[in-house]
């Protein structure tokens, strides 16, 4: 067999594979909070909240109401929109005026309320959600066995980041978003409606979070702490790109859930942190970020 | 957040109109109350402990107790300066539970400073009755020493002799292995690799290829909680049973096995102290703690923390004082223990309370008729076999002969 430092190749393929299904959660995640930092200048440190909430809604879907998996794959975000689009109207649309700091300590409180609420009433264990029975099963490939649900993982982050790129990069709303970031007096004067597409916007970054929560909720134990552990890896992975770029935080995630992926075969001890490392590399290099404009 | 509850003594309200007089006794149930430990210990452990009262008759025994708890965090300077605060303020006699190896090592100290008595049920580590044992502390219901003797001893005997770990980079994670690693050696077994993993990991599908790949018959989880949950969750995804290596849990409850279902957990072969399903006492209890903790059965932790205030209450009741914890744990060694959930029993000098321990299975999905019905018991491992031998724990106060 080929040996790659000590490795055999077949082997590194495999955390190859692995780093790039863990590299969805993180494109799909920092997405949204490219998005809504992007656009709204807010610190959403809600997100991890949120992502937890989309696991949770696609949990009690299925136990209070008899509803799988792939209609909690569309319910469950919208849920958690429509729940983002009320925190944003009585709550974030408030700040805008202010420092950021402002939106940062009042989403992280909120994050903190929202978790205890769910550990209040669900315990830390987690709760159980099995994989869709179209997607048991795998596919044992020449290097390792590759569970159905993990390749469903990629394929589906993929679609959903490309088509929100798409959207906002090449439509007429996404020019509408894009022109009223950056001058959203001028935007309004032409008669469009700033403060209802930033509503709506806050509510897609949510939803987006929470479909993240549902495609998480059948391989990682769906408890109220899920979230706030993923988080802080997240936001390294947005400064990384540099904040607010979309295509940045997409292609960062993905290369990030790679760089991680071999860690974990060559030093295992270091996987956490070695994010947090690349992000204090990339900053003394480059502080906007790799794709981030110079303010 | 600190976090008090006032709770229970609804014994001794009961009883405010006898004219006998009465032995106040305070007991603190302290453990974690919010974080990843809460389902295992929590507030199931005030809810056993305030039934311990209820079922000894502490009131018509002439004992007025009162139970206060408090939330740990699992930290162990918070742990110590609520236990000096309950020692020193609110005039506790006696704390239990306390889950987390490093907060329970510190609550021992603090209490043999004060002179009160710690009855530990939740924590793992076997120093607690080893090289930093205490005359004021009693080590109820499990010990790493006993889970490594079970799982580790058992899957051997049943083939399971080459190992790959999966351990939680971290103090308890490295204490287990290493337990784990002696047993397994012990019995003709052999370590062929180990790999430490970040604490916490919500994803363990590449350290589980790892596992695969080292052609090992047994992966061992040296850790506990969401990482051992996440861990077995993944295991099945990438059909590691199934490719015929058997998963060790090394330290796993009854909540994560009903929090994983037996549809993902089936075959994982666990040690445990306790299960609701041992017997009709055990059964009785668990459905009475069910019945007024939103149907949950109790967990093994929460199990040892009803034994330990049943004894300890017997131990006041013959010295009708509970000022003195050193002379409380001292009667604790010397009466026999004797309690509808642990059976009978005895508590050693160093500290440590032997009883017997079980080698359970997780049920599969067909066996299992509702979602708390997880276990078959495989083996019964007498406490004295159970436990390292009171030579070998280095433990000051027991001389060496």
């Amino acid at each position: 067999m080929t040996m790659i430092f000590g490795v055999p190749m077949q082997a590194l393929f495999g955390q190859l594979l692995l780093g790039l299904i863990n590299g969805s959660f993180y494109a799909i995640l920092s997405l949204g909070l490219a998005i809504i930092f992007g656009l709204l200048n807010i610190i959403n440190f809600t997100h991890g909240a949120q992502y937890m909430m989309g696991a949770f809604v696609a949990w009690m879907l299925l136990n209070y109401a008899g509803i799988g998996y792939w209609w909690a794959l569309l319910l469950a975000p919208l849920a958690v929109g429509l729940f983002g689009v009320i925190m944003e109207r009585l709550l974030i649309a408030r700040l805008y005026k202010l420092d950021h700091l402002y939106g940062l300590l009042l989403t992280f409180g909120l994050a903190l309320i929202i978790q205890g609420l769910f550990r209040n009433e669900y315990g830390v264990s987690g709760l159980p959600y099995a994989i869709p029975s179209e997607l048991s099963g795998g596919q044992r490939l020449p290097f390792m066995f590759l569970p159905n649900y993990r390749g469903w993982v990629v394929v589906a982050s993929l679609v959903v980041c490309l088509a929100t790129w798409l959207v906002i990069e090449k439509t007429k709303l996404g020019a509408y978003l894009r022109a009223a970031t950056e001058n959203p007096t001028l935007v309004q004067a032409f008669g469009v409606n700033v403060p209802l597409l930033l509503t709506l916007t806050y509510g897609f970054g949510v939803a987006l979070a929470a479909f993240a929560g549902v495609l998480a909720a059948p391989v990682y134990s769906v408890n109220p702490n899920m979230g706030a552990d993923i988080i802080i890896v997240v936001f390294a992975v947005v400064v990384i790109g540099g904040m607010g770029s979309i295509l940045g935080s997409i292609i960062t995630g993905f290369t990030l859930g790679l760089i991680e992926g071999l860690t974990k075969v060559f030093y295992p001890e270091a996987s956490s942190t070695v994010i947090f490392v690349i992000m204090v590399l990339v900053l003394l290099v480059k502080p906007a970020g790799l794709f981030g404009r110079t303010a | 957040m600190l976090k008090r509850l006032l709770l229970a003594g609804a014994a001794g309200a009961l009883m405010t109109a006898a004219a006998q007089a009465q032995t106040p006794v305070k007991i603190g149930v302290l453990n974690d109350r919010s974080g990843v430990y809460a389902d295992i210990s929590g507030e199931g452990s005030v809810v056993a402990a305030r039934m311990a009262v209820e079922d000894f008759k502490a009131a018509e025994k002439g004992l007025k107790v009162e139970i206060v708890s408090a939330d740990h965090q699992n930290k162990p300077d918070v742990g110590a300066s609520l236990a000096r605060q309950w020692y020193d303020r609110d005039g506790v006699d006696v704390i239990l539970d306390v889950p987390t190896s490093s907060v329970a090592l510190a609550i021992s100290q603090v209490t043999r400073e004060k002179n009160k008595a710690f009855v530990n049920s939740g924590a793992g580590t076997a120093d607690l009755t080893g090289a930093q044992c205490s005359p004021n502390t009693v080590h109820w219901t499990y010990d790493t020493v006993a889970l490594a003797n079970g799982t580790g001893g058992a899957m051997v005997k049943r083939g399971g002799n080459t190992w790959f770990f999966l351990t939680a980079d971290y103090a308890f994670g490295q204490a287990l292995q290493r337990d784990t690693t002696a047993v397994v050696t012990k019995n003709g077994g052999k370590v062929v690799g180990s790999v430490k993993t970040p604490f916490p990991t919500a994803d363990f599908s590449s350290f589980l290829l790892q596992a695969q790949g080292s052609g090992a018959k047994v992966i061992g989880l040296a850790n506990a909680g969401g990482d051992t949950i996440n861990a077995i969750k993944q295991a099945a995804e990438f059909g590691i049973t199934e490719g015929g290596q058997a998963i060790a849990g090394l330290l796993v409850f009854s909540s994560d096995v009903h929090s994983l279902t037996p549809k993902v957990a089936q075959g994982l072969v666990l040690t445990e102290p306790f299960y609701w399903d041992l017997n009709d006492a055990t059964r009785a209890f668990s459905d009475r703690f069910a019945k007024t903790f939103n149907g949950k059965k109790p967990t093994a932790v929460q199990a040892g923390v009803y034994g330990g205030v049943i004894h300890y209450l017997k131990a006041v009741e013959a010295l009708k004082s509970a000022k003195d914890g050193g002379q409380v744990i001292a009667k604790m060694k010397e009466l026999p223990t004797d309690d509808p959930l642990f059976g009978k029993g005895t508590i050693r000098p160093d500290g440590r309370k032997i009883h017997d321990m079980y080698l359970f299975e997780v049920k599969k999905p067909g066996e299992s008729k509702d979602p708390w019905d997880l276990y078959k018991t495989l083996a019964t491992i007498p406490g004295n076999e159970a436990f390292r031998p009171m030579s070998e724990g280095g433990c000051p106060l027991v001389g060496k002969s």
